[in-house]
């Protein structure tokens, strides 16, 4: 609007301040406080009998404690326990991050240097467990993985989208009782999933195989499948319905012509969540698709190998290099479901207007 | 204009008419091919019951109540000499086990975190440890199995080591022989690392539900940060971590690869938890599932059939609570 | 209960009308009744919501070509009333009715009535403009069509002639393959119109259509209405009595006690606004209350 110009009399100076944050001048000295209390930590962990990063984060943790219950002596009881409640809920939420951080961090260090050039394009048929880390890769694991996905997402995602359907559109008389078998479904232990396709799947075609895989996968992915779709479809304001039905739609044309295409990105962030769910699965594999060492494209005969049963296996293995190499595996498995999770946040948010 | 007087409840208020939406037949044939597919998620869940339930009821019925209660697992000489004999209770009993630890340490780290996550966290980082936790619940587990084994063993070791040799007179932490590796202590607590996210991720959600003005009345009316939490969040978000924390119960107790991974199987009622030895069904069931006879797969799945129902019921139960808990809350 | 003398005499052919139809027959009949609008009316009409009794016994009779607005202060049904006039009222599981609405003489909830065809003869504007996301403007236009599975000749001239009567032609024609969203929020709502007339309606309804809208939108969106009025029946709800008697020909207020929302006048507007019969009427549109 350029009529406030018009209206301004005289311009008043104003410097915006946020007078309920800390002084940068406390902050810092409470900084250099926290810095003086690590190099006591640490000194003690180098005399006394405590040890490890544990030991250090432990009497750390003591002395912040110590010096908070010193600080809030006069300040009245409720504040007091408010800044002793607070410090250990602060501590407690560390202790909570810090073991998948560790993960993370653990992927990247280890992991990181059995990788070079050919990893990703190489098999394991002529590596031996001692060979050095040049040879061999993840190639075939990558390949099977990405066809025992695919098939997965080609059975779950239709049926997934359905199930949200009936949920958010038919709503029918059963709504209750699916919504809480895909909840209920979505706890089924990866390993008894792998168990039902052995006892069907497998024991019929007298073989393991990828496909067999897949299906044990599907079963894992659908409940995933489904809720994602159900909340991304929940999204989907009413009014467009209505606007649909009061232009003389049918339900059906309504639901395929406006509903879905409106969230057409959401169902395909429900399907990378899906397949981001299952891609590190171990469990369901051991029993129906099994492994092997080299590059595989049919995944209906006989063993294939995937990104996890590959480090699983050299895990068994436990030669040194082995080890080197499940760490690799792992970090690339690591690194594909990270990018799944970027590609479903970047779409997530692409419906929301 | 005729109708004047004054509004009040109207003197003959007719019969309701009969209102139904009704649907064509595009519409109708639209209607069950979804609904088909809706149900093919209960159609899979019963079929995973019956066909372990069909291929594991001989074992059922040669073992009885043994199957469950037993303390052996032999598949037997094959030739008669040796009975095949097979029962689950040591992994029933570790299956459980590892699960009350992982649980018992990371349903208050969960709270701790999701409370940070929601009250403390500085908004800039919120929603950046929101998308990490989110990642974090789809770490897989066999990556948990592998972190458990090459990076926090030796640690979880000289825990269990200070423990024993504080607290050893107590029964749970005896350790005769002094060797801390691969015990259901560390295995639950890598199970801990493992449900933790996905309990943080279930109570920080339910926290964020609380009423904002039930939080700002309460420092309305001079109360502290941690004095709005204890009368109102906490009360208000109890059944939902109830809930999250069945979820992750849920998972700890049909965890493979991790406990596998982590523990020696070894067939015998272990209450030691420091101990280096113990297991859970599944397991059992990854370790015996290659060279397992064909009378020994069957004792497999069902040893399969059980796991199901546990975990059924509580991710039954957990359900439950987390929907009536959204139910009472929106 | 007339607000015209006009009472619907040709209403025994109904049937041929096309209210009772099949979604095959649907098109042809809409080029039959283009010509003329369907008369509407409604008969002690009732509606309820589960055990809440919001609507009580509605006569009223709109006159054709013209534009009624639908008055009085919020939660005297008068949003109901109007979603009761195309049966979008059914969509709510607990809702219920009683009495009848006439088009051209028989009534809508017959059951041997396709609610889905009878929608197509009455278009309706929202509050909030609701362009399909996932739609081009053009392909905003022509979704009733396509929606509807109707056949239409020529698309273009559709899309032309639509976007020309809601009057956002010459500032879409360069960018019919845009999304819908990417219009201002009182360009969206025209697109709305523009969506509606596609499939020929005779009836327009519309839910307080420029609430969401600048004071310029809004004006522009008035001066669509009286076009349409030209060849239309167009009925609107509306909060704002400037706007009620800027844009209606005639008016009809609802009020409600807590009770059930009654009809306590209906008359030529320029009446309504300087001569109303009843005193809550005089009340209200003179702002004492509501």
């Amino acid at each position: 609007m350029s009529t406030t110009s018009d209206l301004a009399v005289q311009v008043v100076e104003a410097t915006p301040t946020q007078p309920w944050h800390k002084p940068r001048s406390e902050q810092r000295r409470d900084a250099l406080v926290y810095l003086a209390l690590a190099v006591v930590a640490y000194a003690i962990v180098m005399i006394s009998g405590v040890a490890g990063p544990d030991g250090f984060a432990l009497v750390f943790f003591v002395e912040v404690l110590l010096l908070t219950i010193l600080r809030s002596r006069n300040i009245g009881k409720a504040k007091s326990t408010n800044a002793i409640v607070s410090t250990v809920i602060g501590a407690g939420a560390v202790v909570a991050f810090v073991p998948w951080m560790s993960i993370f961090v653990s992927l990247v260090t280890k992991g990181f240097h059995g990788l070079y050039v050919g990893y990703l394009f190489g098999d394991m048929r002529v590596t031996t467990p001692d060979d050095e880390l040049n040879m061999g890769g993840v190639g075939h694991a990558i390949i099977g993985s990405m066809l025992m996905v695919l098939i997965a997402t080609a059975i779950t995602l239709p049926l997934g989208i359905l199930s949200g359907v009936y949920l958010t559109e038919v709503r029918g008389r059963l709504t209750k009782v699916v919504r809480f078998v895909i909840q209920s479904m979505s706890g089924v232990p990866s390993i008894v999933a792998g168990l039902f396709i052995y006892t069907t799947v497998v024991t019929l075609t007298e073989s393991f195989s990828g496909f067999a895989g897949a299906l044990a996968l599907s079963v894992l992915m659908l409940p995933t499948v489904a809720r994602t779709s159900e909340e991304v479809l929940k999204l989907v304001p009413e009014d467009l319905r209505a606007a649909s039905y009061a232009l003389g739609a049918r339900q059906w044309r309504s639901s395929l012509m406006v509903v879905l295409p409106t969230v057409r990105s959401g169902l395909t962030t429900a399907a990378i969540l899906g397949v981001a769910r299952v891609v590190g699965e171990t469990a369901p594999l051991l029993l129906t698709a099994l492994s092997n060492n080299a590059f595989k494209f049919n995944p209906f005969n006989g063993p294939i190998a995937s990104m996890p049963m590959y480090v699983f296996g050299l895990l068994q293995i436990g030669t040194e290099y082995s080890i080197a190499r499940a760490w690799s595996g792992s970090l690339v498995l690591m690194l594909i479901v990270l990018a799944l999770f970027v590609a479903a946040r970047r779409l997530g948010g692409k419906d929301k207007r | 204009m005729s109708q004047t007087g004054s509004i009040s409840a109207p003197q003959n208020v007719p019969q309701k008419r009969e209102m139904h939406v009704v649907y064509s037949t595009g519409d109708r044939i639209f209607r069950r091919i979804v609904t088909a597919g809706a149900l093919t998620s209960l159609i899979v869940l019963a079929l995973i019951g019956l066909f372990l339930l069909a291929r594991g009821v001989e074992i059922f019925r040669d073992m009885g109540p043994k199957f469950i209660t037993g303390t052996n697992w032999t598949a037997g000489s094959g030739d008669g000499i040796i009975p095949a004999e097979f029962s689950i209770g040591p992994m029933l009993a570790g299956t459980i086990v590892t699960s009350l630890i992982a649980l018992f340490f990371a349903v208050p780290l969960s709270i701790a975190g999701a409370l940070y996550m929601e009250f403390f966290a500085p908004a800039k980082i919120k929603s950046t440890l929101v998308s990490m936790l989110d990642l974090a619940a789809a770490i897989p587990s066999l990556f948990f199995g592998l972190w458990g084994v090459q990076v926090f063993s030796s640690m979880g070791e000289r825990w269990a080591a200070l423990t024993s040799h504080y607290l050893g007179w107590f029964p749970l932490f005896n350790n005769e022989l002094e060797i801390f590796g691969r015990s259901p202590f560390i295995a639950g607590l890598v199970l801990a690392a493992m449900i933790v996210p996905i309990i943080t991720s279930v109570s920080r959600e339910v926290y964020s539900r609380t009423p904002r003005e039930l939080v700002d009345s309460c420092h309305a009316l001079g109360g502290t940060r941690w004095g709005a939490i204890r009368a109102v969040v906490l009360p208000f978000g109890r059944s939902g971590v109830v809930g999250g924390a069945m979820l992750g119960l849920g998972r700890a107790l049909g965890e493979t690869v991790a406990v596998y991974l982590l523990l020696n199987l070894v067939f015998k009622y272990n209450f030691n938890i420091l101990e280096s030895e113990g297991g859970n069904i599944a397991s059992l069931i990854a370790t015996k599932f290659g060279e397992a006879t064909p009378y020994e797969l069957k004792a497999l799945l069902a040893a399969g059939f059980v796991l199901f129902l546990l975990t059924l019921t509580v991710n039954m139960a957990a359900t439950a609570v987390v929907q009536r808990t959204a139910k009472a809350q929106s | 209960m007339n607000i015209v003398n006009q009472v619907g005499t040709e209403s025994k052919t109904s049937k041929e009308n096309g209210i009772i139809m099949n979604e095959m027959s649907a098109s042809g009949a809409t080029a039959a009744v283009a010509e003329r609008p369907l008369g509407l009316e409604t008969r002690g009409l009732h509606a309820w919501f589960g055990s809440h009794h919001v609507l009580s016994d509605i006569n009223l009779q709109f006159p054709e070509r013209s534009v009624t607005g639908l008055i009085g202060p919020s939660g005297c049904g008068k949003s109901t009333y109007l979603r009761m006039l195309n049966r979008m009222h059914e969509f709510i599981p607990s809702a219920a009715m009683a009495g009848e609405v006439l088009m051209d003489g028989s009534d809508i909830y017959a059951p041997e009535v396709d609610a889905a065809a009878m929608r197509l003869k009455v278009g309706m504007v929202f509050q909030k403009p609701n362009p399909f996301p996932a739609m081009t403007i053009k392909e905003n236009v022509l979704s009733g069509i396509k929606l509807a599975n109707l056949e239409v000749p020529n698309h273009d001239e559709v899309v032309e002639k639509c976007l020309t009567r809601a009057g956002l032609w010459k500032e879409v024609k360069d960018r019919l393959n845009a999304s819908g969203g990417s219009l201002s929020g009182g360009q969206q709502q025209r697109l709305c119109i523009a969506r509606s007339l596609a499939v020929e309606p005779t009836i327009l309804l519309m839910d307080e259509p420029c609430s969401a809208l600048d004071p310029g939108s809004t004006l522009r969106i008035e001066e669509t209405i009286h076009e349409l009025a030209e060849k239309i029946t167009v009925v609107i709800v509306t909060h704002n009595m400037q706007q009620a008697s800027r844009v209606s020909d005639y008016c009809a207020f609802f009020l409600s006690d807590g009770g059930p929302g009654i009809l306590v006048e209906a008359d030529a507007t320029r009446k309504m606004f300087t001569n109303p019969t009843d005193t809550r009427t005089a009340d209200y549109v003179q702002g004492k209350f509501g």
